[in-house]
């Protein structure tokens, strides 16, 4: 099963209906290394295919569904401890925990294994004195990871309670100051918005939408994107009834200088999942698009690096498209000099615990 | 069609090409392996399993590969055993005589990790008279040598590492599987059961020696038939001592067996139910023990439990 018929069952859920018993092995498999077995769960429930659908099918979606309840119970139960001892502090969730909080359907059988906030940069060692205080300390090992993160990066070591297994990451921005994007994360603050009922603020519509773009085909789990991927979808067909939503997200985009993203975000969900664009938003974001030759590049890349992985025959193309887009998110994220460094610090490392 | 129908030829090409379909009960597991010496030990430890005839959908799917290593170096070279589930690599590869306890960790691994539909507890089962009896344990406390005795011996082995209980009804349902015996355990049941079929003893694991015992194929007959609760016993192995049965009280028993349970915290509010009524159903006890014979007696004797309201 390739990229897009994985992505055609997500689009169109009721078509699950017609897999055979070895089309289910095959798409249960991919879909749990792609991070996408809950979500699954939920589309193929919406759709009706669960009660038709063979039993072992049904029992093993049931039991993903599951594993899912108890991270959003973590995370929940983590968010309210952050609450107590963040309080008088602006606190923004961002990702998984505001979706989750502003019950959003990005969150719908969506798992999420830690907890991310966004604080203005000025409060940013008070936040950290009063979760060290609190009983939350670095998962970090060693004093250049924590380097790497207080120097080079938009966020805190990340930071787990003594008693519990929740990673906290606490950012002051949404992309590295070291890259080419530099959000001004003031804008960001200003502009989110209270959950009701509830000390915490999320993102506006528009900037999650933003956010979630870049940080598409950026992590280091490439064979996620398409659920990564899906987050945006969920997002933006959730936002997209909103009054002004659309013009909205392209000044968004704009003041906060992250245009390319979106233009690649938007391009593939739409090309994969079906995400609704309107025309004139196509020809808006298309403004930001790069020169022809690197469009098509980033097409085949992406496309081949967010193939599902076969059982134990990994193909070389996908290696090759990994290992090119990993490059590129190095690239965008710190200046070369900066870089080879990182990077020969890291290949020391590795050959030392190796060794 | 079970698996000792197949001969060697044809079980090995089914392993090393699209994989064998092992109907364990309550879930197919896909074996896919091209390494002879493991291709013999599956034949001889799962001999009695059917094969699954469900056209190609299987619960979990092991890959045991050889890796050739840089420059093929492997092949030739301290060579080791690597396993793929679905298709990630959880373990670090070990050396190649390691393959089967490698590939039953695995299995094993595959139903800590996902199988939510049940309540797991980490605990022997064996069943008598539509009874079952179960050992929760942690390491050492001789819970699989205890296990392989007593299947040995007439009960009917419903698993050595898994209770898989149902929280719709509170049954057992069972998941024989190749007992892991440990050490001096493999020794001992060898003269107890000097006919019974072992995979070769590997030494050196991060558990000391261990070797697998093919489980009674009566038991794997009966894959499908559940059993009901009614004794909770916590081994503990002592050397020396003279064989005695304590009675626990039951909450303690509760936050015991919830201690043991590999995904009682996923299932929130259903795992709590599911084990209280457990206990409720329960005569819970704690068993010092240091023969086997002694502990055959005493379990074989236990009277019927007397169930709370």
């Amino acid at each position: 099963m390739d990229v897009a018929s994985l992505a055609r069952l997500l689009r169109e859920p009721a078509s699950m209906a017609r897999l055979a018993p070895a089309e289910w092995d095959v798409l249960l498999r991919q879909a749990r290394h792609a991070g996408l077995l809950a979500r699954l769960e939920a589309l193929a429930r919406d759709a009706g295919v669960l009660p038709g659908a063979p039993l072992r099918v049904r029992t093993r979606l049931e039991a993903a569904r599951t594993d899912v309840e108890l991270h959003h119970r973590l995370i929940r139960w983590e968010v309210t401890r952050l609450r107590r001892v963040l309080a008088p502090l602006p606190v923004v969730l961002l990702k998984g925990a505001a979706y989750l909080h502003a019950e959003l359907p990005a969150a719908r059988g969506r798992q999420f294994n830690d907890v991310d906030l966004l604080v203005p940069a000025e409060k940013l060692d008070d936040v950290e004195t009063r979760l060290r205080d609190a009983g939350w300390r670095s998962t970090l090992l060693t004093a250049y990871d924590d380097r790497y993160y207080r120097e080079w990066s938009h966020e805190l070591p990340p930071m787990a309670h003594k008693d519990r297994q929740v990673v906290v990451d606490v950012h002051h921005n949404i992309l590295p100051p070291t890259g080419r994007l530099r959000p001004d994360a003031r804008l960001l603050l200003a502009a989110a918005r209270a959950l009701p009922g509830s000390p915490l603020r999320v993102l506006a519509p528009e900037d999650m939408v933003v956010h979630c773009a870049c940080h598409l085909f950026m992590s280091g789990e490439l064979h996620k994107s398409l659920r990564d991927l899906g987050d945006l979808d969920a997002l933006v067909r959730g936002f997209a009834g909103g009054p002004g939503f659309w013009p909205t997200l392209h000044e968004r985009a704009r003041v906060l200088g992250v245009e390319r993203p979106l233009y690649y975000g938007l391009r593939f969900a739409e090309r994969l999942l079906g995400t609704p664009v309107p025309a004139e938003s196509r020809r808006v974001v298309a403004r930001a698009a790069p020169p022809a030759p690197v469009r098509a590049a980033m097409d085949t890349l992406v496309l081949a690096a967010m193939a599902p992985d076969q059982p134990a025959r990994p193909r070389r193309g996908k290696g090759l498209a990994r290992g090119l887009l990993t490059v590129r998110h190095h690239w965008l994220r710190m200046p070369p000099l900066m870089l080879a460094r990182h990077l020969v610090h890291q290949a020391l490392v590795r050959r030392s615990e190796r060794g | 069609m079970r698996l000792g129908e197949l001969d060697r030829r044809d079980l090995a090409a089914r392993l090393e090409r699209r994989g064998l379909d092992l109907d364990t009960g309550p879930f197919v597991v896909r074996i896919e392996t091209p390494i002879p010496a493991l291709v013999d030990e599956v034949q001889g430890l799962y001999r009695d399993y059917p094969l699954d005839e469900g056209g190609g959908l299987a619960d979990f799917h092991v890959v045991v590969l050889s890796p050739s290593g840089p420059l093929g170096m492997r092949r030739w070279w301290r060579r080791q055993a690597t396993v793929i589930l679905d298709e990630d690599r959880p373990f670090e590869p070990l050396p190649l005589d390691m393959a089967v306890p490698m590939l039953e960790w695995s299995i094993n691994w595959c139903a800590a990790t996902r199988a939510n539909q049940y309540v797991m507890i980490h605990a022997a089962v064996l069943e008598r008279d539509g009874r079952a009896l179960v050992l929760p344990g942690v390491s050492g406390a001789g819970k699989s040598t205890l296990c392989a005795g007593l299947a040995l011996r007439g009960w009917r082995l419903l698993s050595d590492e898994f209770a898989l209980i149902r929280p719709g009804d509170g049954a057992l349902d069972p998941w024989p599987r190749p007992i892991s015996l440990k050490n001096t355990s493999i020794d001992l049941i060898r003269r107890w059961a000097p006919d019974a079929h072992m995979s070769t003893p590997v030494p050196n694991t991060n558990k000391g020696t261990v070797a697998h015992l093919r489980p009674p194929a009566d038991s794997v007959r009966r894959a499908r038939e559940a059993a009901t609760p009614a004794w909770l016993v916590f081994p503990v192995f002592a050397v020396g001592a003279a064989p005695s049965l304590t009675r626990v009280p039951k909450g303690r028993a509760f936050f015991r067996l919830a201690d043991c349970s590999f995904n009682y915290p996923s299932l929130g509010i259903r795992g709590f139910r599911a084990l209280s009524r457990m206990i409720d159903e329960c005569d819970a006890y704690e068993f010092r023990y240091s023969s086997l014979d002694d502990a055959l007696g005493l379990l074989g004797a236990l009277p019927s439990p007397t169930p709370t309201a």
